[in-house]
């Protein structure tokens, strides 16, 4: 198990080092994205306004309130991408995302998009808003304003972290990993517990 | 009927609200510690040393834990000497949580089911959820607050067994729903079982299991084992913290439960996750609000 230190934007060789169960926390470029705003880009054709290239997306839907024409952060936290799996591939696939940042993982397809495109599928610790707002320096832009608390926004993040590699660009997703080990002892639980099937 | 002023109860409405979102119970912090001295696997250490921090920014700055502030739960408990009038307690309670979105502010996440509009007070038709009950030789409004986030409440699972399917399937389905849950309900947290009654009190006591300090048993020994029996094995699962592998998949398994029909076998499950948050308040006729867990 490895911790890598990064900076945005990921090359390919930088998301190729990457393996399932290491470490990472990185600085620079955040893009947060939620359902409505893959619906928007995906399902009703609108290009994004900035380029997405090398980038990480997380799955949130910031608290944020506006003074003036400067958005200052209240609370922003992750939520379950399995919801938004369908929009994943062509988030890596057509933008060129590198990095999709969630709890819960994606599937199977999204997983070889991963392989073929170079990027990986980071795991968040779900519920620790508290951290991650701490590290969010700065919202420096929200793109689709109408869309918020779904919109697009770019945040500038100091040691972003620590974030798990569950699905790397080598075909292995941990998240199915140890779902297998646990399928594997549960004919011995169910003996335990005195179930018969 | 005493003239209690019902502002107290608004204002504890929206305290215990704002409260249950930035402080952790001290039962659930007790037991994050001691899973995390059990915890061996290098990513799950990784994951608890997250959990900590986060509570540690939360306490310092009184900031959210989850950005998901949930649905307003208030589970309230009228003593038979306490002067009460339900209509105020059940108006107040949805104000004060209005009042916690919009004063904090934060996210409101309450929706109408069809439009989705979302008018950002966390109320609306049907919402703050409030469950009653009464006690004796209590002079004290206890109001419990819990907010529920979507997480854990959307791996919610009923099923109405039949008597013939006997205790084995009640255990079965707890396994089963841990098993296919997975890392979504942000594990490790607690299990709340209800078992018995009728399908809506069922799922009630899945919930006033979730509420439970962690630590405590049921007071009938039938039941307090079976939850430490379902404890030991789902952590034997090996899933994990966020389900990423690891020795501690929950904190507790807590079963509540009631007489149900003779044809009926009902159980239900509320997951509840590692920021198990709640919030109390204890309201006196002469007006003093005393703040727990």
């Amino acid at each position: 198990m490895a911790t890598h230190h990064l900076q945005t934007p990921f090359t390919d060789e930088v998301i190729r080092q990457l393996h399932a169960g290491d470490v990472v926390y990185f600085d620079g470029t955040l893009f947060g994205i939620r359902d409505l705003t893959q619906i928007y880009m995906f399902d009703q054709n609108h290009e994004p306004p900035v380029s997405l290239a090398g980038m990480p997306c997380i799955h949130t839907a910031p608290s944020l309130k506006k003074i003036g024409d400067k958005w200052e952060k209240i609370c922003i936290g992750t939520t379950t991408s399995t919801r938004m799996d369908r929009f994943s591939p062509d988030l890596i696939g057509r933008y060129g995302v590198k990095a999709i940042i969630g709890k819960g993982g994606l599937y199977e397809g999204s997983l070889k998009a991963m392989q073929k495109h170079a990027a990986v599928y980071l795991a968040i610790v779900g519920g620790s808003a508290a951290l991650e707002t701490k590290q969010v320096e700065e919202v420096e832009e929200v793109y689709w304003e109408h869309l918020h608390p779904e919109a697009l926004y770019k945040f500038r993040v100091k040691d972003f972290g620590p974030l798990t590699v569950a699905m790397d660009s080598h075909g292995r997703n941990l998240f199915e990993d140890v779902k297998e080990i646990t399928r594997k002892k549960l004919p011995e639980i169910y003996a335990k517990l005195g179930i018969t099937i | 009927m005493a003239d209690l002023d019902y502002q107290i109860v608004e204002e504890a409405a929206k305290e215990t609200y704002i409260r249950a979102l930035c402080d952790l119970p001290p039962d659930v912090r007790d037991a994050l510690k001691r899973a995390y001295e059990k915890e061996t696997n290098p990513t799950a250490r990784e994951v608890f040393n997250a959990i900590f921090k986060t509570i540690e920014i939360a306490d310092k700055d009184k900031t959210l834990i989850c950005q998901d502030t949930g649905l307003p739960i208030y589970m309230v408990k009228i003593g038979s000497k306490f002067p009460w009038n339900g209509y105020q307690i059940k108006n107040r309670l949805t104000i004060g949580a209005r009042r916690a979105t919009q004063e904090f502010p934060f996210r409101g996440s309450s929706t109408h089911p069809l439009t989705r509009v979302n008018p950002q007070t966390s109320v609306g038709e049907g919402l703050p959820v409030i469950h009653y009950d009464f006690v004796e030789d209590s002079d004290c409004l206890d109001i419990l607050m819990i907010p529920k986030g979507s997480g854990s409440e959307n791996m919610s699972k009923m099923q109405m067994f039949y008597p013939a399917h006997g205790i084995a399937a009640l255990k079965k389905f707890v396994i089963d729903t841990v098993f296919e849950t997975g890392a979504n309900p942000c594990p490790p947290g607690i299990i709340g079982v209800g078992i018995g009654g009728t399908a809506d009190l069922v799922m009630k006591l899945a919930k006033e299991a979730i509420v439970r300090p962690v630590g405590q048993r049921h007071h009938d020994p039938q039941v307090a084992e079976m939850e430490e029996e379902l404890e030991e094995a789902i952590n034997s699962m090996e899933r994990g913290p966020m389900g990423l592998g690891g020795k501690i998949t929950t904190l507790a398994v807590h079963i509540e439960t009631a007489y149900t029909h003779i044809t009926q076998n009902p159980i239900a499950i509320n997951t509840q996750c590692w920021p198990a948050r709640r919030s109390r308040a204890k309201i006196y006729p002469d007006g003093r609000v005393e703040y727990g867990y």
